[in-house]
């Protein structure tokens, strides 16, 4: 008797281990929670296309790049580093420095041969996590389903001499023994150009634009109080991430300030704050948008798409794009931000999405897009 | 701190002197003292007393005969201020007197601000402080002369009263970009500080566009401001085109006085220029052959 319980424990632990065995690659569905074998290894068999799809990504979650190779159909144009490159980024890209954190698939288009499925793809990154939604074929080769890996598109850049007229600002401090007013230097001026506050889904938002009307760059950064009908502060938020911090001369800035679960009804007034400091900035590199157009994407939602085309002889690591959207009559009703995930090489293009809420999409006349750069060794 | 027992020392002696414990001895503080300056005070009578000194940077205490003069040497008098003099013997007797700042050693100038634009009415203030070498704010009226020069070029000159120690000025911006020499001057005592005038928002600004293989090239004139001016390298120009394909955007940097883009559109395409919240001109560019 005394031996019951630790046998049947004994007993339902290797159960449960067969069961997890068994009953791998069905996470599809499950947001944030990586499909795939439980025990490295262990891959069951692609006998359909969602253990084959969910097979490969588990082992490109695992980094087992050989095992995740040999599920990709031999009649895919790509060979074994493109493919690693695919996953893991290059150029010091935004990929570069994320993990793949889990992923959910449905099937769009299944038949006895082929297949068409749908993955969104959740991503850690060091600027917070990431959805990537992408569409895969499947083929059936032999008794085992294969992912037709699509071409991976690495931009050729061509040995070059890209002439740069240098502009830069550099910034001098005085020492402290200096006479008193003698060397200061005012803070660049910025003013808020518009403001408009909304309640969304997640909350109340305050955004607008912002000028630096200076003749020097500028660091900004925008707070916003909401007050309530009795004076009260009932929350203060900045602009965080949702603007571009560095503001060369006469640069407009969408900015965007999230105030989670609290409702406008509550807010009596804003008060904003633009805080803008002196910074040494570059000029370069110059950054293009193309072909901006707002359209509905596969899942039918309404996205601003384009290309942004680096302009210089300079690496771009990680792209942000901040959009800001107006009504009809000029008035910023929505600020949507984005990051691209590959590095913006010289010279070439890499594409962008930004997603508007579908509330908004039918009031949107017109866009402006601005394009932060983070690039790694550059301040 | 020590100001506040200063100030409680001095009423409670004054309270004392006021309720008839101060009596007898005559003594003659001096009428006006400079800051630094050495001073006698003269007392009558005889026998031993006591004196106190109760002063903004000063307090202290000595013995002296009655009859004879009191020295007060340049460190007693260094800050200007009421000043408490007090001789005790049976009895108590106070006199005050007040030291005023030196003549002026040094003069502090502010300007405001570092930048301008041109042509901005009022865009420029100063205010000077003259201070002597003890660092104290002179508060008898001084003539000050605020001198703008631009260039070589005089722009104004005004002198100005300071008014419990201070004189300050309001003046418009010149029209030229460039360094706004800003002086101050009290007698044989100056101070100069610079204000950068820089170029206005963008006038005119007018952009050409041109096909090529890649794209459309599109560039602005020269940009200056209303004035003329050269609006400085590092502003941004955003460069817009509309074409069937959308709608693109660059933010340019001007440099070397104009600015440029590359723009991807291959249909017939219409480009706008802005800076800022000032607008452009707008040019078309036919559709590639």
């Amino acid at each position: 008797m005394k031996f019951a319980i630790p046998i049947t424990l004994v007993v339902l632990t290797v159960l449960l281990m067969v069961a997890g065995l068994v009953w791998t690659g069905h996470a599809g569905g499950t947001v944030g929670i990586a499909a795939g074998s439980a025990m490295y290894g262990l891959t069951p068999k692609a006998d359909t296309p969602e253990h084959a799809l969910a097979n490969l990504l588990a082992d490109a979650q695992r980094r087992n790049w050989d095992r995740a190779y040999a599920d990709v159909s031999k009649t895919s144009d790509v060979d074994e580093s493109s493919f690693i490159q695919d996953w893991i980024g290059s150029n010091g890209g935004l990929r570069s420095f994320s993990s793949l954190e889990g992923f959910d698939s449905r099937p769009m288009h299944i038949t006895n041969d082929e297949a068409q499925m749908r993955v969104r793809l959740h991503w850690t990154t060091p600027v917070g996590p990431i959805e990537d939604v992408r569409d895969f074929h499947l083929i059936k080769e032999g008794d085992a389903w294969k992912t037709v890996w699509p071409k991976v598109q690495v931009p050729s850049v061509p040995a070059q001499v890209v002439p740069v007229t240098y502009l830069r600002w550099d910034l001098v401090t005085g020492g402290a023994a200096d006479e008193w007013g003698s060397k200061n230097v005012d803070a660049p001026h910025v003013r808020i150009i518009s403001m408009n506050a909304v309640d969304s889904a997640e909350g109340a938002v305050v955004m607008g634009e912002v000028v630096n009307e200076d003749t020097i760059p500028a660091f900004v950064n925008v707070n916003a109080t909401l007050v309530d009908g009795a004076g009260n502060a009932i929350d203060q938020e900045n602009s965080f991430d949702k603007i571009a911090h560095i503001l060369l001369p006469k640069q407009v800035t969408p900015y965007r300030i999230d105030f989670p679960t609290i409702s406008l009804k509550s807010v009596k007034s804003v008060h904003m704050d633009v805080k803008a400091t002196l910074v040494p900035a570059s000029a370069d590199p110059v950054i293009g948008v193309m072909n901006q157009k707002v359209e509905s994407d596969a899942q039918g939602k309404n996205v601003l798409h384009g290309d942004l085309l680096n302009e210089s002889g300079q690496t771009v690591n990680i792209p942000h794009v901040v959009a800001s959207f107006y009504d009809n009559n000029g008035k910023v009703v929505w600020v949507a931000d984005g990051y691209v995930d590959r590095a913006l090489l010289p010279q070439s293009s890499e594409p962008f999405a930004v997603e508007i809420p579908r509330s908004l999409a039918g009031k949107v006349q017109n866009f402006h897009v601005v394009v932060n750069q983070y690039s790694l060794g550059r301040s | 701190m020590q100001r506040l027992l200063q100030v409680c020392v001095r009423v409670l002696l004054g309270v004392a002197c006021l309720v008839g414990f101060c009596r007898a001895q005559d003594f003659q503080v001096p009428a006006a003292v400079s800051a630094g300056d050495e001073a006698d005070i003269s007392t009558a009578g005889s026998g031993k007393a006591t004196f106190h000194l109760i002063g903004p940077g000063v307090s202290r205490k000595s013995e002296l005969n009655l009859g004879e003069s009191i020295h007060l040497q340049a460190q007693d008098t260094r800050t200007a201020g009421d000043y408490l003099a007090i001789v005790c013997s049976s009895t108590c007797r106070s006199g005050g007197f007040y030291v005023s700042a030196a003549k002026p050693a040094t003069l502090t100038f502010l300007v405001h601000p570092s930048r301008v634009p041109v042509a901005q009415s009022d865009a420029v203030s100063g205010v000077a402080l003259p201070f002597d070498q003890f660092h104290n704010l002179v508060l008898r009226p001084l003539t000050v002369n605020f001198q703008l020069t631009a260039g070589n070029v005089s722009l104004s000159s005004r002198p100005v009263l300071t008014q419990n120690g201070a004189a300050w000025f309001r003046a418009l911006s010149g029209k030229s970009a460039g360094l706004l020499q800003v002086t101050a001057a009290v007698d044989d005592l100056s101070a100069r500080r610079a204000v950068q005038q820089v170029a206005s928002d963008p006038c005119n600004l007018r952009i050409t566009g041109q096909r090529t293989k890649v794209g459309i090239t599109v560039q602005t004139e020269p940009v200056r401001d209303c004035a003329g001016n050269p609006v400085p390298d590092g502003t941004i120009v955003t460069f817009t085109a509309t074409s069937t394909n959308g709608k693109s955007s660059v933010d340019a940097p001007i440099k070397r006085g104009i600015a440029q883009a590359q723009m991807l559109a291959s249909g017939a395409t219409s480009i706008s220029a802005a800076s800022g919240v000032v607008m452009g001109n707008e040019v078309r560019v036919g559709a590639q052959q």
